[in-house]
């Protein structure tokens, strides 16, 4: 993903600093050498008045237990999933710990962002071991009052206690426990001991979201703010010539209209005169060379595969020897529209740029990235920045980027007072940053009528697939295996969206197996398979699925979803998918509606480790697989003369509750450390979902989203 | 600009403002009860769902001036003390909130459909909450928790 690499996070770095972190002499759960030095805990007690045991777990004197949540909430459930790894090992009841969402903190913290379904990943041993490292110089601390060894005491809900059962409480022992060195190598507990990790926890902040209490950015009020609304160009590629705000300054609670770079902002006393202003703005644009339409797209996109040149990804074997040498070749073109990611709350941020500070507020998955770039923007220095992160209404990538943060700071240093900067509905759905629009091309050759080579093109707009995912299954099963890219640079910004190509390169390729092994006269399941038994004992390093418990999710699925028994009327589609270090497979279930496809329910098995919150887990799997049905179903997104023709939810067909199967999820039960949840169960259910209109209709869908093919080809008559 | 006198969750407040103001603009940057959410302005996304003398309205589309001071706002900050509605302990024991941003807009449409219709059936509950969008998809437990809380209002 790209937003990693302009984190300079990538495996190695992880490795390098976590065993920074685990070596024990750093206590806090900071995810990464969140401290410049090997700070001791007493210093950094010194300075704060007895409470603070840390600067992570704070401990009142009433035994109060607050743990403050790094990583920003997008509905994730990070907020919650990460104190419970803490929590955990510190040996604390969950109903005493209070969770506070922690500010941008550079000293204290690297990395702190959203994206990528690597939050619990990679916290998973960090964060226990600073819980523990705690624990243990609680236990020091107690041993030391009682004069005993330290082997012979124990914890208990937050009570350290000793064999003839006396005990001090976790907050008195804090003032102790903080003179102490810090413990190295502490032991985590197994798992067989957890009390939290495994068990169901409610999100933190669910009192709060149902009583309506101000979380969100759009939520944060400041005295003496103002509000912004932006006009920006229309079209993709214009730029600005000349603009009128006479209309606008009429409008009751404008204060001012200022141009900045290529965009006009409206100043105004209240969201609704900031919108108004904004409509009211009249502005001439100057067109680019081509105003990109998506018929343009799409032939651009069909043109580079026919004669693009290819970056190749993977290379196994000799796809061209065996496509020469083939009986058959089955070739096919898979097309996938731009989405927008359509966050519930509209971008907007909160900027105060004074001599003295910026201070910024609001939803953003990036807020170190971001605010290293406003700093630069505005040449300041970034220790003057001050970010604080609130609960984001939605993410998706979208918020990976932090453009309308720079346009908060931006009108903020201009008009030197604290500004809110709304986008409305319109101005989220055109100002861009979509998925781009993707073409996957995929040949097979069959010699024999055995599969001797895989082929697999892409192009797509601005960017292409990264890294590890040419290397996800067929990757590995097959001797002659290749993947290529190539891109088109476009007017039209684009940005990672939950599950970033894969989100539609899985749905080309589980169309694709599901064609191919009807083709070759084969079961589905057992094609599936049969590829992943030629996977076992490779060598391959860059194989990071395992073949075992990809089958294991995929025997799983068949069992809980009665695969193979056939019920009128009710239509059955298989697909399986890793992505995000997570194996899943699931069944669809379709059913034919007054003359439209209804996806009933789906079954989805997942292997994601150990899974550290099932309630939490649940959601994300649910939410994932309704999204991606939604987007393969609905998701119709074109663009004429340089601008979407869709502008807000009434054109833009998001899922609604009437159109949702029922998903029901089954997690294998694992000790293997935790992989990702929010992005991994979206990619496949496209595939599911097709593979089963397929056996309704009799047609192969091959193009997003499915309700508009359906209707384009006169399937559905 | 014009004075306009609201019944705001009980409470009788003058607004000061243009007449076509929406009431969700009001609600939140006047009254500052930011619980109703901006979603989509044109009562597509049900976001902004409020209480029109009991029953669910989208405050999106509603003008101040086409209100009546007879007419009684209910918001998401009036419903009850303590997160004590039955909804909304059923929204809290079902977890239905991922991102949260949509919820308040749900539990009001979703409180709205049990005082009519105490007993809904699954078609009643889907039919009736699909004007309501969650882009994190929560609609499955949206369903369960609406089950549940029309058992506790029996």
């Amino acid at each position: 993903m790209e937003s990693l690499k302009s984190n300079k996070l990538n495996r190695r770095n992880f490795i390098v600093n976590s065993g920074i972190a685990g070596g024990g002499l750093v206590i806090g759960f900071n995810l990464f050498s969140s401290f410049k030095k090997n700070e001791d805990l007493g210093k950094l007690n010194s300075n704060s008045n007895q409470n603070e045991f840390n600067s992570h777990i704070k401990i009142s004197k009433s035994g109060d237990i607050t743990i403050f949540a790094p990583n920003p909430e997008i509905g994730q459930g990070i907020k919650t999933t990460l104190p419970m790894l803490v929590a955990e090992e510190l040996d604390i009841a969950w109903k005493d710990v209070n969770v506070v969402q922690a500010k941008l903190d550079r000293e204290k913290f690297t990395n702190q962002w959203a994206g990528g379904s690597m939050g619990v990943m990679l916290a998973w041993q960090p964060l226990r071991k600073s819980g523990a490292t705690a624990r243990q110089m609680l236990i020091n601390a107690a041993a030391k009052k009682w004069n005993i060894s330290s082997a012979d005491c124990f914890t208990k809900n937050g009570s350290v206690y000793n064999n003839l059962n006396q005990k001090y409480t976790y907050a008195e022992l804090v003032d102790d426990a903080s003179k102490l060195e810090i413990p190295k190598n502490v032991k985590l507990k197994d798992s067989k001991d957890f009390k939290i990790i495994g068990k169901s926890v409610v999100n933190v902040d669910i009192e709060k979201i149902v009583t309506g209490k101000p979380l969100f950015g759009l939520d944060y009020k400041e005295d003496g703010m103002v509000y912004s609304c932006v006009l920006r160009p229309p079209a993709f590629g214009q730029t600005l010539i000349s603009f009128d705000s006479a209309e606008s300054k009429k409008i009751n609670g404008v204060i001012d209209v200022v141009k900045f770079e290529n965009k006009v902002a409206v100043i105004a006393k209240n969201t609704y005169a900031a919108i108004q202003g904004k409509k009211a703005l009249k502005a001439e644009w100057k067109n680019p060379k081509i105003l990109e339409d998506s018929i343009f797209h799409k032939n651009k996109l069909n043109d580079l595969l026919d004669k693009g040149k290819f970056k190749t990804m993977r290379k196994d074997g000799d796809v061209e020897k065996a496509f020469f040498e083939a009986d058959k070749i089955i070739e096919k073109t898979y097309e996938s529209p731009f989405l927008p990611h359509s966050c519930m709350e509209p971008m907007n941020f909160f900027a105060n740029v004074t001599d003295r500070k910026i201070d910024l507020v609001g939803p953003i998955q990036t807020p170190d990235n971001t605010s290293k770039q406003v700093a630069e923007m505005l040449n300041r220095d970034i220790s003057e920045i001050d970010l604080k992160m609130t609960r984001m209404g939605g993410g998706f990538g979208r918020r990976l980027r932090g453009d309308f943060v720079i346009e908060a700071a931006k009108i903020s240093d201009i008009i030197r007072k604290p500004v809110q900067v709304v986008y409305s509905r319109e101005d989220d759905m055109t100002a861009g940053l979509y998925r781009p629009a993707i073409h996957y091309r995929i040949a097979a050759s069959i010699k024999n009528n055995k599969l001797t080579g895989y082929w697999l093109k892409e192009a797509s707009i601005n960017s292409n697939m990264y890294g590890l995912i040419p290397n996800f299954l067929p990757a590995g099963s097959l001797e002659n295996y290749q993947v290529d890219v190539v891109n088109y640079k476009s007017e039209i910004s684009t940005a990672p969206w939950r599950a970033p190509y894969t989100n539609f390169l899985a749905f080309a390729e589980q169309t694709f197996f599901d064609e191919l092994s009807e083709e070759l006269g084969v079961d589905r399941i057992k094609f599936h398979l049969d590829l992943l038994e030629n996977v076992k004992g490779t060598t391959d390093k860059r194989i990071k699925y395992s073949p075992e418990r990809f089958q294991n999710v995929i025997k799983t699925v068949i069992e809980k979803s009665n695969w193979g028994e056939n019920k009128k009327g009710l239509y059955k589609g298989f697909s399986a998918y890793y992505c995000h270090n997570t194996h899943v497979a699931q069944v669809a279930e379709v059913v034919m509606k007054n003359n439209s496809p209804l996806v009933q329910r789906v079954v989805c098995v997942v292997d994601c480790g150990k899974l550290v919150n099932p309630l939490g887990g649940n959601n994300q799997v649910v939410g994932g697989v309704i999204d991606g049905v939604g987007h393969a179903m609905y998701g119709e997104f074109e663009f004429r003369k340089g601008s979407p023709r869709a502008k807000n939810f009434n054109r833009y067909k998001l899922i609604r509750m009437d159109q949702s199967p029922k998903v029901d999820v089954h997690f294998i039960d694992s000790n293997h450390s935790p992989t990702g949840l929010g992005e991994p169960s979206l990619p496949p259910v496209g595939a599911a979902v097709a593979n089963a209109i397929y056996k309704a209709t009799g047609y192969r869908l091959m193009n997003q989203p499915f309700v508009e093919e359906l209707k384009l080809k006169k399937v559905l008559g | 600009m014009a004075i306009f006198n609201l019944n705001v969750n009980g409470k009788i407040v003058k607004v000061d403002t243009s007449p076509d103001t929406p009431l969700l603009w009001v609600l939140r940057d006047e009254l500052g009860l930011v619980g109703t959410k901006f979603g989509c302005g044109i009562g597509s996304c049900g976001a902004c769902t409020v209480h029109l003398n009991g029953s669910a309205n989208q405050s999106c589309n509603l003008a101040i001036s086409s209100l009546e001071d007879s007419d009684k706002i209910t918001t998401i900050e009036g419903i009850s003390d303590n997160a004590s509605h039955p909804v909304q302990v059923a929204w809290k024991e079902n977890d239905v909130a991922q991102c949260g941003y949509c919820q308040s807009g749900q539990v009001m449409k979703a409180i709205s459909l049990l005082e009519k219709n105490p007993n809904p059936n699954s078609d009643e509950i889907r039919k009736e909450m699909k004007h309501n969008i969650c882009r994190c998809a929560t609609y499955n437990r949206i369903e369960k928790a609406i089950v549940d809380a029309s058992k506790k209002n029996k």
